[in-house]
């Protein structure tokens, strides 16, 4: 029993990484109307830069972090402004591929840049140890993950639902045509976005970084997750991102305790199962 | 709206070049023998894929799955019985049935919701390939994979082991594949496709059940696909779980773009260039794949219509840079981009 409860607190912390990259792949298709197949390089960026700065520099990690988010929304901004901008009118099966380009861009200038070994900087002093809890040490870092991911929560909502900012993206999100026409710069909203979702995705990454493994292949796993997860919650449903976000990682922190052979085929079963039966999402009003 | 730029010209060009095909192993090496086989066995995979998404307007990242199922039904029947008849009709079976089935379920969808569904689906080909070890072998896959005889028992065996003989079992098979499409996508259910890309409420308002073609679309592609991996097997005399995976469903994708995804030849065209550009990157990198995401976003930003797209003058679609291509490509195409619209 006290096992199970333990797995869920593991489950739980893993679900926030899955809500941070889905969270900003979610705001980006909400608003954009993009499928970002890139969005798990971006997670990937922000991990490696995290590692460079903090690992291999030194920086203290909260600000190996922020420097991170920078690098990575950049890096999102001259995808945005130099390549994205320019397709928007164009069908969506080549902007899928267009990303789709920017994976394989990304994920090779990664192992040139970083070499293609695994590396695992040391937990920062201030969130090393552990709790006990359900008679088993409980990380802190993973409280840590945790409660990053319910202040971005928060955080989300309170902007989209409370701020001028927020009001701004959700008209554009519903009709790109009359924010215009009412004076919202698109454009602009469009770049911020995609700059705000790749941080998002930098945050996971970043954060991720003393405990996760970086390499070069957590990109092109990561976006699969997120995928399935947004799927599950609803393309463009951010609520829906976050509660699937819990299931899809607390199942598989239960699936490989349990049934550990055919875990990964039954997360496709059940995106497969909501897209054939509810496409909207699991979480859709 | 696929045109041929010339036919007579293109026949002729046709016929020396499958004549030099038949020549090859008599005047090049093993090598170049290996990547004739490569470059065939993907144009076959793309030819399948392109049925979907060049002619149907369907966007497929589950190709994988199919390629792995005719790839691990060969791989089960050589084992079995030594007999490649069986081996590539048995894949090809298999993938067709798969293909029949899953796109029963995928077609209900189009747009980005189809593209994820394949997606899913063909993950879960890979996971079964990967995880389900009795069968499939796990992660080392089916290995000693013989490159068995052709037989008809009590009347035929020919003896196709060496890499020059199964060559031409390779080049005839593909031959046949790429020909049949041809006529394919001249006949009414190839127009009758194009019809649903090109407007699918006027398709079902002339009385066109849409599902059901789409069907036969994602049917023939998945056989297809199935044919390649089939083909795929017997050369490489291993299977191991990669072939299910969705970068490998990227491989027909690619050839498509770099080759062009409206005009008959594109696939074909762009599997030759995929490899010919890995063979010339790889001589002086590890990382050829940079390479291929460069000419990607090149080409979807600025060529969209491929290599054939630009040689014939059909990109078809407005393009990021038009000043990259010249004033070919009038904004007004934009009516008949090669999808469905809504």
């Amino acid at each position: 029993m006290e096992n199970i409860a333990f797995q869920g607190l593991i489950g739980l912390s893993l679900a926030m990484y899955l809500w941070l990259i889905s969270a900003g792949l979610t705001i980006i298709f909400g608003v954009l109307r993009i499928v970002n197949f890139a969005h798990g390089s971006l997670f990937m960026v922000g991990a490696y830069l995290a590692y460079t700065f903090y690992g291999q520099m030194g920086l203290p990690f909260g600000l190996a972090v922020v420097l991170s988010l920078a690098g990575t929304g950049l890096l999102g901004y001259v995808m945005e402004r130099g390549f994205l901008r320019r397709i928007y009118r164009i069908d969506e099966a080549y902007q899928l591929l267009l990303t789709f380009g920017f994976i394989l861009i990304l994920d090779d200038a990664v192992k040139i840049i970083w070499g293609g070994v695994f590396k695992i900087p040391p937990i920062p002093a201030f969130l090393d140890g552990a709790w006990p809890m359900f008679g088993r040490a409980f990380p802190v870092y993973n409280a840590f993950v945790i409660a990053v991911g319910l202040f971005v929560a928060v955080a989300l909502w309170l902007i989209f639902e409370k701020t001028w900012w927020g009001r701004i993206t959700r008209a554009t999100a519903s009709d790109r045509e009359m924010a215009s026409a009412i004076g919202v710069n698109v454009p602009r909203v469009f770049s911020a976005v995609f700059v705000f979702g790749a941080m998002l995705a930098a945050l996971g990454g970043a954060i991720g970084t003393p405990v996760r493994v970086v390499a070069p292949g957590i990109g092109a796993s990561m976006i699969i997750q997120a995928f399935i997860i947004t799927v599950i919650g609803g393309l463009g449903n951010l609520k829906g991102a976050f509660f699937s976000s819990l299931i899809v990682g607390i199942l598989s922190a239960y699936g490989t305790l349990f049934f550990p052979v055919f875990e990964l085929f039954f997360i496709f079963v059940i995106m497969a199962v909501v897209l054939l039966i509810r496409p909207q999402g699991l979480f859709a009003r | 709206m696929i045109r041929r730029p010339s036919s007579r010209l293109a026949l002729a060009l046709g016929v020396v070049l499958v004549l030099a095909l038949f020549l090859l192993p008599w005047v090049a090496g093993r090598y170049p023998v290996y990547l004739a086989m490569q470059i065939l066995i993907l144009a076959v995979f793309s030819l399948g894929f392109n049925l979907l998404f060049g002619y149907t307007g369907l966007l497929s990242f589950g190709q994988a799955g199919f390629f792995a199922l005719g790839a691990y039904g060969c791989a089960k029947i050589l084992l079995a019985v030594p007999n490649l008849f069986l081996g590539l009709a048995g894949g090809v079976a298999v993938a067709a049935v798969g293909a029949l089935l899953l796109g029963m379920l995928s077609v209900r969808h189009t747009r980005i919701y189809f593209s994820m569904l394949t997606l899913a689906f063909g993950m879960m080909i890979f996971s079964i390939a990967w995880k389900w070890r009795d069968f499939t072998g796990g992660d080392d896959g089916l290995v000693g994979i013989p490159r068995a005889p052709l037989e008809i028992p009590g009347a035929l065996s020919i003896n196709v082991s060496a890499l020059g003989h199964y060559y031409y079992v390779v080049l005839v098979v593909s031959l046949a594949a790429i020909l049949a499409m041809h006529r394919l996508v001249r006949s009414p259910l190839g127009l009758t496709l194009q019809a649903i890309r090109d407007s699918e409420s006027r398709a079902e308002a002339a009385g066109v059940p849409v599902r059901k073609y789409r069907l036969a679309a994602f049917t023939i592609a998945g056989t297809y696909a199935g044919l390649a991996g089939a083909l795929l097997t017997p050369l490489e005399n291993t299977v191991t779980p990669p072939v299910a995976h969705w970068s490998m469903s990227a491989e027909p994708v690619l050839a498509t773009l770099l080759g062009g995804a409206h005009v008959f030849g594109g696939p074909i065209v762009g599997a030759v260039l995929f490899f010919v550009i890995k063979d010339a990157i790889v001589r002086f990198t590890e990382y050829w794949l940079i390479w291929f995401g460069v000419i990607v976003v090149a080409l979807v930003t600025g060529f969209p219509g491929g290599v054939m797209g630009f040689f014939t003058g059909r990109a078809q679609r407005p393009i990021a840079w038009p000043w990259l291509a010249g004033s070919r490509n009038p904004p007004a195409a934009r009516e008949h981009d090669g999808t469905p619209e809504d």
